[in-house]
């Protein structure tokens, strides 16, 4: 969610400066493994279990975990991507973004999905992501995995796996890939 | 500064001076200042004493010019008062400079009877300015059957025309030339070809092809133009066109006026100065008839006022109602103000920095005042108190020109009853100061003084 | 359940594409280039809403959208009120009689009241040019021109380049959101018919043009426009069958029948000789080349009863794909801050919708 945001900050978005890598390449992808065993663990398997990463930082994170579960388990993970544009709370006070598209693999009644974010922040993109689930079916249950949590929460929400917790202060920005998360801040165009 | 004046409707005898400024009229130009008494004019000279009990207007950096002539206002009474009247039209015309308005005929009813035409003469007895009228040319405006032109003769009327229409039938026109011949008097045409124009609401050209507005092509007015150009030679007659708008109608004048043939023409300071870029924001306001035309259009009119194919500027000052002139374009009437703006619009539009070559502001006052004085018929030499000379002996019709004001047009603060004006919010330069109309100075330090 | 065909990549820093005076869309000329594609991608979400089992989202809920129609027309209207309301949008529905709207009581007014009740955006058809523009100019509202006279239809144009991008995305063998603008770069696209009275030609001469396209206008010359100055179209031709063997795209425009009564063809029959794309004129067409038209069509008269249904002809989607694009559409217009700044300078935080 760091890079949308930082699109969305004015004047017209802004640039990233990095400031301190905080965790590489490796230990972004131990974390996912680490995470990986604890979604298996606290479910018992991955029976009906459907990975949903969030546009579009949550996205490059869902896939490789559902890579490594497959791996882990041997047995096939259904992975989709999910764009929270349209359930946003904030449309009319911040500009809207051409947007990313969603792809639901199956009907979500009954399932269990893990909702994939790369931060954690306000809270507000997973509250709107709830709402978009919930237009694809019953889910069994959400559980909510997020590489880093900075704190912030707008909004109670709380994740179930998280691979890095993170105070932050508010004028920082945080940014997730596969490469490694940096901490940085946003300075304008 | 003017002297508190007396109250309204009064007669004016007494004695006005205008000081400091610099006189232009036919003759030409120099410094004087002018005394009129008893509503003639009874000095004119360098540093004139002031007489006694005198009302002074102070000319001091302008020009003092017989007062304009408007060859084409709608004065909108009888029948459309609610945007116009006879009163409002005077005051708007004097606050621009005019002492004399010759009103069109469609009016409701038209003024194809005694009737009618005595009924605004009447009015016009107490206005701020001169209210001629021009009759109509056809009953009804239909353009079928000869109106009563001798009748309507006989009460003064020298102009007759069908405005608002032109008259399509050509044998209708031939007729109606030869009748007017025999009384001396002028037929005006607006030239439109009516089905060539039909369902145009702008000028048909790339502007709009690209707004999706269907157009009046140039071909329409310069078709009757042509027309009549060659029935005044089956004829004999005399022609007057009335707001002629494009490069086409300019050169076939031209040749027509080469030619010896007896043809003027008028051009509306709208039409030397606005493009119909101006449609682009589909705002009624610029739409009219003959509509607004293109750069080349506009330069060649300039042209032809500089050149003398032009022989006056006439406002077709057309008043609208708010509601008629809103909305979406093909329902709304057409038609600009012009009384209080023409001035300014068309000492911009022919001056230093409007055309090339530029005209004087005695050449552009020649084509406001005593040329249409001629073509109206109330010119001092034809009986008439319009026009000047600015000499002694002379009737009291004047105007004070302050060419450097710079003023912004508020369509609100203008003595015309409605507000459709293409100027609103623009800045122009050039007001009137003061007017004295038959010895009453009517207009001073811009407001009108009844 | 597999992952569809490719994961998108994280995306690089880019502010938000300009959109003029962004309140508003009169003309495609209010998109330009950046814009058109903004719609266009923001359409294939839309898309993909519409196929799922509650095709609606909650994005505009809470606003109200008013569809002001002074004209008969009933499949355009249910289009943008289908748009609006799976948007969650309010919508409330005006057909004025266009003869009510000329006589009496004015647009204006009828406007005013209308939004004085609280009102986010007005969509409105209307015979004159112009009349979305000035309605623009009295309320606050954002206006959207459904159809305004001769003038402009900007939805259409935007669905058919939709719909264009669309089928070149299925002959590529690629999902449409990986096919971009490029795409339209030297596309030749012949617009046949009555062009001198159709908003659909002006719409799509512009968002194609801008997109690149290569457009030549075809019709007889009494439906030719006056002047095409400043028109940016390829050519002009009074020659179909000249025109044809080498277009991409031949779109079709429908001839008001009223038109061949003498006035500006002698008939309608002879514009079908000459004008209409009979089998024989399709058959005159490339391999790859595409059928569209905006609708409704009138079979026999400017395009033959066979041809309308062949797979080249994708008239079906055309429709089909307007509702999509009218949501894109009504998102990117009321979806934007109204007045202010666009929000960050205000909380220091990076914003409320952060995760």
């Amino acid at each position: 969610m760091a890079e949308r945001e930082r699109r969305l900050t004015p004047p017209r978005g802004g640039v990233f400066v990095p400031r301190v890598q905080v965790l590489a390449a490796e230990d972004v992808q131990r974390a996912i493994t680490r995470i990986a065993h604890e979604i298996v663990e606290r479910n018992r398997g991955l029976e009906d279990v459907v990975v949903i990463g969030l546009q579009t930082g949550g996205v490059p994170l869902a896939f490789r975990l559902a890579q490594v579960l497959e791996e882990m388990e041997a047995t096939a993970v259904p992975v989709g991507m999910l764009d929270v544009a349209f359930y946003r709370d904030d449309i009319g006070i911040r500009p809207v973004l051409a947007e990313a598209i969603t792809a639901i693999p199956c009907d979500l009644a009954g399932q269990l999905v893990v909702l994939v974010d790369d931060v954690l922040f306000t809270g507000r993109t997973v509250r709107a992501a709830l709402n978009a689930l919930a237009d694809y079916g019953r889910a069994r249950a959400v559980q909510l995995a997020v590489m880093v949590d900075r704190g912030h929460r707008e909004l109670p929400v709380r994740p179930d796996y998280v691979g890095k917790n993170m105070p932050t202060r508010l004028d920082e920005q945080v940014d997730v890939s596969l490469d490694g998360v940096v901490l940085g801040d946003v300075v304008p165009r | 500064m003017a002297e508190r004046h007396r109250g309204p409707g009064t007669a004016a005898p007494g004695v006005v001076m205008v000081r400091g400024g610099t006189v232009v009229d036919e003759t030409g130009e120099r410094r004087a200042d002018v005394v009129i008494g008893d509503g003639t004019v009874t000095a004119v000279g360098r540093d004139l004493d002031v007489p006694a009990g005198a009302t002074v207007l102070e000319a001091g950096g302008c020009y003092v010019a017989p007062g304009l002539v408007d060859l084409h206002t709608h004065l909108r009474q009888p029948g459309g008062e609610e945007a116009e009247t006879v009163e409002t039209a005077a005051r708007a015309a004097a606050r621009g400079g005019y002492t004399a308005v010759v009103g069109m005929p469609n009016t409701n009813p038209p003024m194809d009877s005694a009737g009618t035409v005595l009924e605004v003469l009447g009015l016009g007895q107490t206005a701020l300015c001169r209210v001629a009228v021009a009759g109509a040319i056809t009953v009804g405006r239909a353009g079928e059957c000869l109106a009563p032109m001798g009748e309507l003769a006989a009460l003064g009327v020298r102009l007759f025309t069908d405005d608002g229409t032109g008259v399509q039938d050509a044998g209708v026109m031939r007729r109606a030339l030869e009748y007017a011949r025999g009384l001396g008097v002028t037929l005006g045409q607006h030239c439109e070809d009516s089905e060539l124009a039909a369902g145009g609401h702008m000028h048909e050209g790339a502007w709009s092809s690209r707004l999706g507005v269907p157009g009046v092509p140039a071909a329409a007015e310069e078709l009757m133009v042509a027309r009549d150009i060659m029935l005044v030679r089956l004829t004999g007659g005399r022609v007057h066109f009335l707001h002629l708008s494009t490069a086409g109608s300019v050169a076939l004048v031209t040749a027509a006026k080469a030619e010896g043939l007896s043809v003027t023409a008028e051009v509306a300071p709208h039409h030397l100065a606005l493009t119909d870029a101006e449609l682009a924001g589909y705002d009624p306001v610029f739409k009219v008839n003959p509509p607004l035309r293109t750069e080349s259009d506009v330069a060649a009119l300039r042209a032809g006022c500089a050149a003398g194919t032009i022989d006056a500027v006439a406002t077709d000052h057309a008043p609208h109602p708010s509601e008629a002139k809103e909305g979406p374009l093909d329902t709304a009437a057409p038609g600009m103000l012009g009384l209080e703006t023409a001035l300014a619009v068309s000492l911009e539009a022919l001056g230093s920095n409007g055309t090339s070559p530029a005209m004087s502001v005695g050449d552009v006052l020649a084509l406001m005042s005593w040329r249409p004085a001629r073509i109206a018929g109330l010119a001092v030499a034809q009986g008439g108190d319009q026009g000047g000379p600015v000499a002694v002996g002379m009737p009291g019709n004047l105007c004070v020109i302050d060419p450097g004001e710079r003023w912004e047009v508020d369509p609100g603060r203008l003595a015309s009853r409605s507000r459709n004006t293409p100027w609103a919010g623009r800045t122009l330069t050039g007001k009137v100061r003061h007017t004295v109309y038959r010895g009453e100075p009517v207009v001073v330090d811009t407001e009108a003084q009844r | 359940m597999s992952a569809p065909a490719s994961v998108p990549e994280a995306d690089e820093e880019k502010p938000p594409a300009p959109r003029g005076e962004g309140r508003h869309l009169l003309s495609i000329a209010d998109l330009g280039a950046e814009g058109i594609e903004e719609v266009l991608r923001v359409t294939d979400a839309f898309v993909e809403v519409s196929r799922r089992p509650i095709p609606k989202v909650p994005a505009l809920r809470g606003r109200t959208v008013v569809t002001l129609f002074a004209e008969e027309s009933t499949r355009p209207r249910f289009s943008f009120e289908t748009a609006a309301k799976r948007l969650s949008a309010d919508v409330l529905s005006f057909a004025v009689a266009s003869s009510s709207v000329k006589k009496g009581e004015s647009l204006r007014d009828t406007v005013e009241t209308v939004a004085a009740m609280g009102v986010d955006a007005f969509i409105i058809r209307h015979p004159s040019a112009g009349a979305p523009a000035q309605v623009a100019r009295w309320v606050e509202a954002s206006v959207i021109n459904a159809g305004d006279g001769w003038h402009e239809h900007p939805t259409q144009a935007l669905l058919d380049c939709y719909t264009i991008r669309q089928v070149l995305a299925e002959r590529a063998g690629v999902a449409v959101g990986e096919v971009g603008v490029q795409a339209f770069a030297g596309l030749r696209v012949a617009i046949v018919g009555d062009v001198t009275h159709s908003r659909v030609a002006r719409s799509g001469v512009l968002a194609l043009a801008a997109l690149g396209a290569e457009v030549t206008l075809v019709a007889p010359g009494s439906l030719m426009p006056p002047s095409v100055e400043g028109w940016p179209v390829a050519g002009v031709s009074h020659d179909l069958d000249a025109v044809l063997p080498d277009v991409d795209v031949c779109y079709l425009l429908r001839l008001q029948t009223e038109r061949g009564a003498g006035s500006f063809l002698p008939s309608v029959r002879e514009y079908t000789a000459g004008y209409g794309l009979t089998a024989r004129r399709a058959a005159l067409l490339p391999e790859s080349a595409l059928v569209m038209h905006p609708g409704p069509m009138n079979r026999g008269v400017e395009i033959a009863d066979e041809v309308a249904d062949l797979p080249r002809s994708v008239v079906l989607r055309q429709v089909a794909n307007g509702v999509a694009v009218r949501m894109a559409v009504l998102f990117l217009l009321l979806g934007q801050p109204t007045g202010g700044d666009s929000g960050g300078g205000v909380d220091q935080s990076n914003g409320p919708a952060d995760g």
